[in-house]
Order: structure tokens, then C-alpha cells, then sequence
């Protein structure tokens, strides 16, 4: 967690809390870059050596989700701490089979799976544009804003 | 007899990317492959490759397959599948055994080996048992023939391979009960590993497998901790119920036919083991055959598909069809998006590796392209 | 069922053409096209061969004819690679004891 709050591509405090803002959880050198030529508003920079960090210009990043099915590791997200007064946004991709449906109940996780609350799909994007990599929207309570990052695979 | 200027034994990304540009520099070309399909590796692939734009980053390992397939079809590249190559003789001629029931010499005036890699096995007690196979078995399993091997699988080892195949199970429909690592650090990319570890499977470091249980199939296994010389610790042993094990402990070279035709070899431990020396243009030692791909050293498909071009216009240029300028020109381009490809934390050991092997190719190689 | 019906990825298998092939003289379906090891994975056989000497059961192990672990006895011919071998209708295929045994005369 620590590498990551370091990172060029984490919000700081005050950021993250302020709406919505997309995340990128990239924190080793490897050579990959198709996250910056999939923001339209060049919120994303890499650069010429493509093993750098993603850099993200807060200012620039209007959450718009484009990201989220661009990056090969499954590493963007969207979060927005002030979607509601009690609960939270998360957008994420998700690849698996059954898709999961608006209104449904999941079981929000964090990093290693452990279930941590329920929260309610309120989107499902999968257009051909994104390659089979859906982006799910689910609202979930606010305790839970920071440690939440997917939801149990549903079978 | 069959002839042909340029054969490729191996139409996997490097072999079917060095056949696309021979061809397009209007050399005569014949694709060899052992398999009833071409594609080597690249249609388990069914994640987005990373790298650069340029590299198809964001691509599926399996659509980069079909475009290269499409291509090489719309050159009309004469291909011979079904064709096991058993020999080479005097450099020149291979001896492919063809859809098992006959035998036809190909003489080449070049060819280039592009044969992959094949998995490595790890051996404990019970290993030979139905439902333990090489984590690339599984996943040719679930992603080409679309068929389940297992539902409860443990993954052994968590290099990219482990995890990606850990992910592809999942996506299958398969529970991953755990994924060990015998080494104390996990050894795949963070972002690889986060996918499968937030599916909920536990990971293990300093673990392996000390036996597996069943009569006629992988019923269990036993796993115990490892101490920082590799040993196991007695007492540390748990059971864990699966009925499939994946073997994700590494790749070797399939170099028996660079061994067959006479090629030096280099010892490289990052890189796989034992490797036909090459230079700059993927000559070998032996005076016509040139390398690429896996065989070279143990990557991935983005720079296979990268030194199968550099061969194929190397080889091309040996027979004539493009200028020693342009070959020049060329190879250089492909050099700095090897490098790219090459660069940072993970790819370190194999840049360092790649150059020793540069080093020492550049040095002894002798024979020159016309 | 060990077919995968439906996958994220590669979205829904096409119906295939249904083959019938035999293994130990038991009928079972098979997909046109497919490898004999995934029709008997699919049909729930995990074991190709016994091993000569101790009898011990074997199945795929490498999946991309490299390692000869799932080798079966087919149409009277020993020793074929049952994970890169194609099924066709009708197929006889044994579970393969050792070696093997031709059943079809040399023809060379």
C-alpha cells in the first residue's frame, strides 16, 4: 500500500476524496503504454521509455472510465467518495462469466478477495470497443471506500 | 525432394513472423510446423499483451495470431503442417516426416530455426499421476480445446506463466486452491498477480509440493515449507485437496535441431539453459541457419515475433532480396524495439544475458551475409 | 460437464458437428476437429495409457505432443499422440497398455 501512495498515479488525501478520479495501480517498470494514448484528455502520461510509471494529471482526469478496459493488467479503476452521502462509486473490469446485472447484489472485495461488505451493481458497460473487458459499476458503503477494489467472481 | 530458398521450421510468432517478411521481400518460402494448426503458443494467449502501441500492446495473444495467420495466408506463404523436421543434414537439408506416413528431403538454401520452448518438470512423489500436467497443458486445454482438465487446481510456481494461467483457469470456470512459490518472493508481474489475488486465491512463497495423493487421479497433495536453502522444514507439511496440479516452473529450449546441425551453443541460466549462439542478425554458428524466438532464450511473444522478423529479412538479404543497406537499416529499427522491449526491472537479467550472447556471436560468427 | 460452454473471452463455442468415437469399444461424443485427449477429457477420461513395468495410470502432461504421456493405442496403431491427433468418426482408440501392440500388418 505504501508503494502505491507513492506512486506518480495515486491521488493524494485530499483528491481522493474529492470526486470522482481514476486510479491506476501500476507500480512496477514494465514496458507497457496503451494507457496513455486511451485518455482522450491526455490525463496519462508514460512517456518516450515506456517502462515508466504512469503519471496522472489530476486536473486533466475527468473519470470518464475510457482507461479502465485500455490498461493489459487490469489496473485502472474509478472511484468517487462523494456519489452519494452514504455510499461510494467503484468502477472496475471485470472478466468473467455470467456478467453481473444492474440492481444485482455482490459481495464487494478488497486486494486478496476477502469480502468486506454488499453493494449493488449500477452499471455494466461491455461494448465490442473494449475487447471482452466489461467495466462494472457498483455502489457500496462509504466505511469501505478505500479498501474495496472489485467484487467476488460470480458463478 | 522439395526445394525451397528459405525454410522455417516452426510457425509460432517468431517463425510466422520471419516467414511474413521473407516473403515480403519476395523470397521463396516454406513454413514448417508439427502441429495440425499454426500459431505455436500465441492462441492459448487469451490476455492483452503489454508493451508498446507499436507492439500490439492491449491486443489478445490470440487476435495478434489470427493477424499474423491472415497475413502470411494473403502472401501465400506455402506452408507444410502435420511436418515433424527429424533431421538436419549437411546444413542444408531437412528430413520432415509428413503426416506420419512419409518422408521428403527439403533443401534450403537458408533456414531458420524457430521451434519454441517446451515446459519444465518438477518431480515429487505421485507427479506422474493423471491431472498433474505442465501449467501450458491446462491452459492449451481451457483456452484452445475449450475443455475443463480440473476444478480444484493448484498452480506451483508464480512466475507470469502461473499467474496468468491461475487467472485463465479462473476465467474458465475452474477454483484455484492456492498458488505456491518455492523461492521467498513471488516471482510474477504485481499486476498479473493482484488479478488472481483478489479473486480470493492465497498465495504461498517458500512453499512447494512434496508429494501428491490418488489412485487414478490426482486426489490431493501434500505441501510443505521451504527454508532459505531450499530444503524442506519437517512439520511444516499440510494437505490440500485438488484434482488437477499445474507445473508453472519454467521453459527450456527445444534446441535439438541447432545441436543436430552442428550450431555452437552458450550457456545462459536467465535465458533457459544451453542456446544456439547467434550475433546481431540471427546467424547461428553454422554458416545458412539462423535462430529466433523462444530457442534463442526464453521470453516472450513480443520478442519472438520481433527476432523472427529480424531473421527473415536477414535471410532474405542473404539470398539477395533486400540490399545489405536497407538490412542494415532494418535490423537496427528492430534492435531498438528489442531493447525497448527488454528494458526495466523484469527485464533486466535478460538484456544482460541477451548481450553476453551478442557478445560472444558477434565474436566467433564468421561467415557473412552476400 | 467439462466443455466450456460459455467463456468471457472467447464468448460462446459454435455447435460443433457431433462424432462418435470409440474408446475401449465404448461409444462416446466427440467434436469434429478436436483433439483426441479433449474429447476424453470432455467425456470425463483422464487416463490414456499404463505405464509398462508398474501398470501406473497416465494422462496428458504437456499437451503439445512434446512429452508422449498421453499416448493411445488408435485404429490399430500404437504410440500416437492422442493430445495433437484429430478425432474422426468412427475412431477406435485403446487405452494403451506399455508399449503397445500393432494391429495392422506392416506395410512397408
Amino acid at each position: 500500500m505504501e508503494e502505491l501512495h507513492k506512486s506518480p498515479a495515486y491521488p493524494d488525501r485530499d483528491r481522493l476524496y474529492k470526486g470522482p478520479i481514476a486510479i491506476i495501480e501500476c507500480i512496477e517498470e514494465i514496458p507497457c503504454n496503451p494507457c496513455e494514448a486511451a485518455c482522450s484528455n491526455g490525463a496519462i502520461t508514460i512517456g518516450e521509455s515506456i517502462t515508466n510509471l504512469p503519471k496522472m494529471d489530476f486536473e486533466k482526469c475527468v473519470a470518464c472510465g475510457r482507461c479502465i478496459p485500455a490498461c493489459p493488467g487490469l489496473a485502472i479503476y474509478i472511484k468517487d467518495y462523494t456519489y452519494s452521502d452514504t455510499k461510494a462509486l467503484l468502477s472496475f473490469p471485470y472478466e468473467y462469466y455470467p456478467l453481473p446485472e444492474v440492481n444485482d447484489i455482490v459481495e464487494a472485495v478488497d486486494r486478496h478477495g476477502n469480502t468486506l461488505c454488499q453493494a449493488k451493481v449500477i452499471k455494466v458497460r461491455n461494448p465490442k470497443s473494449n475487447d471482452h473487458t466489461a467495466v462494472v459499476t457498483i455502489e457500496y458503503p462509504k466505511e469501505y471506500f478505500e479498501e474495496v477494489i472489485s467484487i467476488k467472481r460470480i458463478k | 525432394m522439395i526445394q525451397t530458398e528459405l525454410a522455417i521450421v516452426g510457425a509460432g510468432p517468431a517463425g510466422l513472423s520471419a516467414a511474413i517478411e521473407a516473403r515480403r521481400a519476395g523470397a521463396d518460402v516454406l513454413l514448417i510446423d508439427e502441429n495440425a494448426r499454426p500459431g505455436g503458443q500465441l492462441f492459448k494467449q487469451i490476455h492483452k499483451f503489454f508493451g508498446s502501441r507499436a507492439h500490439k500492446a492491449g491486443t489478445r495473444g490470440i487476435n495478434i495470431g489470427t493477424e499474423l495467420l491472415r497475413e502470411s495466408q494473403e502472401l501465400g506463404i506455402r506452408t507444410c503442417l502435420k511436418g515433424e523436421v527429424c533431421g538436419i543434414e549437411n546444413g542444408q537439408n531437412l528430413w520432415v516426416v509428413i503426416d506420419r506416413n512419409r518422408s521428403e528431403i527439403v533443401k534450403a538454401k537458408k533456414i531458420i530455426l524457430a521451434t519454441g520452448a517446451t515446459e519444465n518438470a518438477v518431480a515429487f512423489p505421485g507427479w506422474d499421476l493423471p491431472g498433474i500436467m505442465g501449467a501450458g497443458a491446462a491452459q492449451t486445454m481451457i483456452n484452445v480445446n475449450r475443455v475443463l482438465p480440473g476444478r480444484k487446481v493448484l498452480m506451483l510456481g508464480s512466475g507470469n506463466v502461473g499467474v496468468i494461467v491461475s487467472y485463465q483457469l479462473l476465467q474458465a470456470g475452474a477454483d484455484v486452491v492456492a498458488v505456491l512459490e518455492a523461492a521467498p518472493k513471488l516471482g510474477g508481474y504485481g499486476v498479473h498477480t493482484a488479478k488472481v489475488a483478489r479473486a480470493g486465491v492465497p498465495f504461498y512463497v517458500s512453499h512447494t509440493v512434496k508429494q501428491a495423493f490418488g489412485t487414478d487421479h490426482v486426489e490431493a497433495v501434500e505441501i510443505v515449507k521451504l527454508d532459505a536453502s531450499f530444503n524442506q522444514i519437517p512439520g511444516t507439511e499440510r494437505i490440500m485437496e485438488a484434482d488437477t496440479v499445474c507445473l508453472a516452473t519454467g521453459l527450456t529450449p527445444l534446441t535439438e535441431l541447432a545441436w543436430l546441425a552442428g550450431c555452437k551453443f552458450k550457456y545462459l541460466p536467465a535465458l533457459g539453459g544451453h542456446l544456439p549462439i547467434h550475433d546481431d542478425r540471427m546467424r547461428t554458428t553454422k554458416e545458412n541457419i539462423f535462430v529466433a524466438g523462444d530457442i534463442t532464450g526464453i521470453e516472450e511473444a513480443s520478442t519472438a515475433m520481433e527476432e523472427g522478423r529480424l531473421a527473415g529479412i536477414n535471410a532474405a538479404a542473404d539470398l539477395g532480396y533486400i540490399s545489405e543497406e536497407e538490412a542494415k537499416i532494418r535490423s537496427r529499427e528492430i534492435w531498438d524495439s528489442l531493447n525497448c522491449l527488454r528494458s526495466g526491472y523484469f527485464g533486466q537479467k535478460r538484456r544482460e544475458s541477451k548481450d553476453l550472447m551478442l557478445q560472444t556471436g558477434n565474436e566467433v560468427i564468421q561467415w557473412k551475409i552476400h | 460437464m467439462n466443455r466450456i460452454i460459455h467463456h468471457p473471452i472467447l464468448g460462446e463455442k459454435k455447435p460443433s458437428k457431433e462424432v462418435v468415437i470409440y474408446v475401449d469399444d465404448k461409444p462416446i461424443i466427440a467434436h469434429e476437429g478436436e483433439m483426441i485427449a479433449a474429447a476424453l477429457i470432455a467425456n470425463g477420461i483422464f487416463i490414456n495409457r499404463y505405464t509398462l513395468h508398474k501398470h501406473k495410470p497416465r494422462g496428458i502432461y504437456c499437451a503439445i505432443g512434446r512429452c508422449t504421456d498421453c499416448i493411445m493405442t488408435v485404429d490399430g496403431v500404437p504410440n500416437i499422440r492422442t493430445c495433437i491427433t484429430e478425432v474422426k468418426e468412427g475412431m477406435r482408440i485403446t487405452t494403451q497398455k506399455g508399449a503397445g501392440v500393432w494391429q495392422k500388418e506392416d506395410q512397408q
